[in-house]
């Protein structure tokens, strides 16, 4: 178990640029979720703490050593590649034990604890078998169990959970994320599925085009995005981001399409401080918005576009002037395509992004 | 399977039966097309008799001839053998006479084989597994010329350096040194053989996934051990085929022995037979058949063993 700090860290692959500064603290026994789409650079990131890739730039430390140059068999970290790695040529037992016969332990010690994590993660009436005879969630499991049996002081997961069905994802999260718990092992895990992310993880660093957008707690990344990547790529459907215009002349409003939303005095000063122009994107998630009851309060009028049910809710997808909302609505609402519906918005739940710079302003 | 066939054959028969009992019946252009369908069918077997099968019996006639001249006495118009004896095998435990020559019998002979094919197999192997390694997956200046370049190596055929090489070894003081000559032309023999296999070795090595390296990197492996200990098991198929490839190359070394040994005891099989034909007034076909066989058996063993080698392949776990 170490405290993982990466100070100013970068990496190009020739003149493609992978990681641009990326500074982060992991603590003792954190587990730590890089998020992010496909080739933001989580896993270079990843690599790059196994010690497989070195920085171009900056530094890597575990508690206050500096690992930067150091080579990956010297660091101590177990490692779960997405396509989990296993040795085909060796048995399920010889795959496990191979961290701890490369560290030159007693054959019974390292009998001892093959078993011992093999029964950890219920594998040990597969340990005569060779990889290519398991299923993928048993040779997942087999990738685990090679990480851990060596009791590393960083555990590192890359995507483990994306070549299993999806009923074993489910089940597997809860499994990894009890297993982390137990062990307490600081854990770094990459992940593009933000349901992973938010459900395992202590913190979550989002990442884009190699650069961190925001680090956070699931709910902080949730519920206050940092910008409108972070906002726009985590939640399904995700935030709505409806383009306005800033105004103030005896109240603070938003000018939008369709609509006018007006704002509080504090919030419209706090908006006012930090915006560089008078674009913004009016953010709200698809749950925050209700349909008004005819006689209640609303904000803007939509129409009706397309319903789908989704059993326990509906997604209703609505024009609101030129543009298209997302609206989780119950589904005794009954609403049909094409039905003219009123729409508020929950005040404590907006959010308003600079829409030049991309960031939150409230 | 007998049983299936049989089972097929008279589904077949049947069917066809009824068939034709019904265009009996009704139809006479389809009973015309039918036996065009016949006809052509029948072409087609034929096609392939006369192109795969015809040519491969006097191949199978000459391996018959050879293993019937080799036990027995005399053979009736080439084919027919008489006479069932171990005689033409006795080169196996007694003295050959070969003109002035005699040798004490093969076995001396066929070591000198093995050594020159297992040890051209062995350097051949060790050199482009690190080889075919080193141009899959180091990044380096000058690797693809290099790549070309020993492409292009493969493209002399060994004869023509045989002066040079004559030169080579002489100034090595290699020449007519019997045993150290025979190992001077093995590592001639390896070096026309390394450029291929290294290419195809570099081939079985692109197809590793750099996961399975990683893993071993972060499990504990230097670079090199994670070459001995995970990489290099998993492209034994490409060994496998690298080292039969060069191992038959060595055994059936002529020109090179013939050449460059000047003394008979360093002699390998090639030389050995090619001595048994032309030294002889009256040529004892029975012992050349027997020798030949005999120069093909570990041929055919290696084969045999190594087929399943280059059958396997690896498929579980790498799943990208």
């Amino acid at each position: 178990m170490v405290r993982v700090r990466l100070d100013h860290v970068t990496k190009y692959f020739g003149k493609v640029r992978a990681v641009e500064d990326v500074t982060l603290d992991i603590a003792h026994g954190e587990f730590v979720a890089l998020l992010g789409p496909s080739g933001c650079g989580k896993t270079t990131t990843l690599l790059m703490i196994a010690g497989i890739y070195k920085p171009t730039r900056g530094r890597i430390y575990f508690d206050e050593e500096d690992v930067t140059d150091l080579p990956p068999k010297d660091r101590n970290v177990g490692m779960v590649f997405q396509s989990y790695a296993l040795y085909p040529h060796m048995s399920v037992y010889e795959n496990i034990a191979f961290p701890l016969r490369l560290k030159k332990l007693p054959k019974h010690e390292i009998d001892k604890k093959v078993r011992e994590v093999a029964k950890l993660l219920k594998i040990d009436q597969l340990l005569d078998r060779k990889p290519s005879q398991l299923s993928g969630g048993q040779q997942q499991r087999v990738a685990l169990a090679r990480a851990l049996v060596k009791e590393p002081d960083v555990l590192l997961l890359d995507e483990p959970l994306s070549n299993l069905d999806a009923l074993l994802r489910v089940y597997m999260r809860a499994e990894i994320k009890k297993l982390q718990k137990e062990l307490r092992i600081t854990t770094v895990y990459v992940t593009h599925d933000q349901v992973e992310a938010l459900s395992m993880a202590d913190r979550v660093v989002v990442l884009n085009e190699g650069r961190v957008q925001q680090i956070g707690t699931p709910d902080e990344i949730y519920h206050k995005p940092a910008n409108t990547f972070v906002a726009s790529f985590i939640g399904t459907p995700p935030m709505n981001l409806i383009p306005c215009e800033f105004t103030e002349d005896k109240q603070y409003k938003l000018v939008c399409s369709g609509f006018t939303y007006e704002l509080p005095e504090d919030i419209g000063n706090t908006i006012k401080s930090g915006l560089t122009t008078s674009e913004v994107y009016l953010g709200v998630r698809p749950e925050d918005i209700k349909i008004s009851q005819p006689g209640e309060p609303y904000h803007a009028e939509a129409t009706v576009l397309v319903v789908e049910p989704l059993g326990r809710d509906v997604i209703i997808t609505a024009t609101v002037g030129e543009n298209t909302i997302k609206i989780i609505a119950d589904p005794l609402t009954a609403q049909r395509i094409g039905n003219e519906i009123k729409i508020r918005f929950l005040e404590n739940k907006v959010h308003v992004f600079d829409r030049k710079t991309g960031k939150a302003l409230i | 399977m007998m049983n299936r066939i049989g089972k097929s054959i008279s589904e077949g028969i049947s069917r066809i039966s009824s068939t034709t009992s019904r265009i009996f019946r009704k139809n006479r252009a389809r009973k015309y097309s039918r036996t065009r369908y016949i006809i052509s069918k029948l072409l087609k077997y034929i096609i392939v008799i006369v192109v795969a099968v015809i040519p491969i019996i006097p191949i199978w006639l000459m391996y018959g001839w050879m293993i019937a001249q080799s036990f027995s006495g005399k053979v009736i118009s080439g084919i027919i053998p008489v006479d069932l004896t171990l005689k033409n095998w006795r080169f196996l435990w007694s003295p050959i006479v070969m003109g002035y020559k005699e040798y004490p019998n093969i076995w001396p002979i066929v070591l000198n084989s093995l050594y020159l094919s297992v040890g051209t197999a062995m350097l051949v192997v060790f050199v482009s597994g690190l080889g075919g390694y080193a141009l899959s997956r180091m990044e380096f200046k000058g690797r693809t010329p290099l790549m070309q370049f020993i492409l292009a190596l493969h493209a002399f055929p060994s004869i023509v350096l045989i002066v040079a090489l004559y030169v080579i070894l002489h100034m090595l003081n290699l020449y007519g040194k019997g045993f150290w000559t025979l190992t001077g032309i093995l590592v001639i023999k390896a070096a026309l053989e390394i450029p291929m296999a290294t290419w195809i070795i570099k081939g079985f090595f692109d197809t590793i996934p750099w996961d399975i390296e990683w893993a071993a990197l972060v499990d504990g492996c230097t670079r090199f051990t994670a070459w001995r200990k995970v990489i290099f098991p998993q492209v034994l198929p490409g060994v496998a085929a690298v080292a039969i490839f060069a191992f038959l190359a060595g055994w059936s070394e002529f020109i090179m022995v013939f050449t460059f040994i000047t003394r008979e005891e360093w002699y390998t099989l090639p030389v050995f037979i090619y001595y048994l034909i032309g030294e002889f007034k009256f040529i004892d076909w029975g012992m050349l058949a027997a020798v030949g066989l005999f120069y093909a058996i570990p041929t055919i063993i290696f084969f045999a063993l190594s087929q399943k080698v280059l059958l396997r392949v690896y498929v579980g776990g790498i799943k990208r």
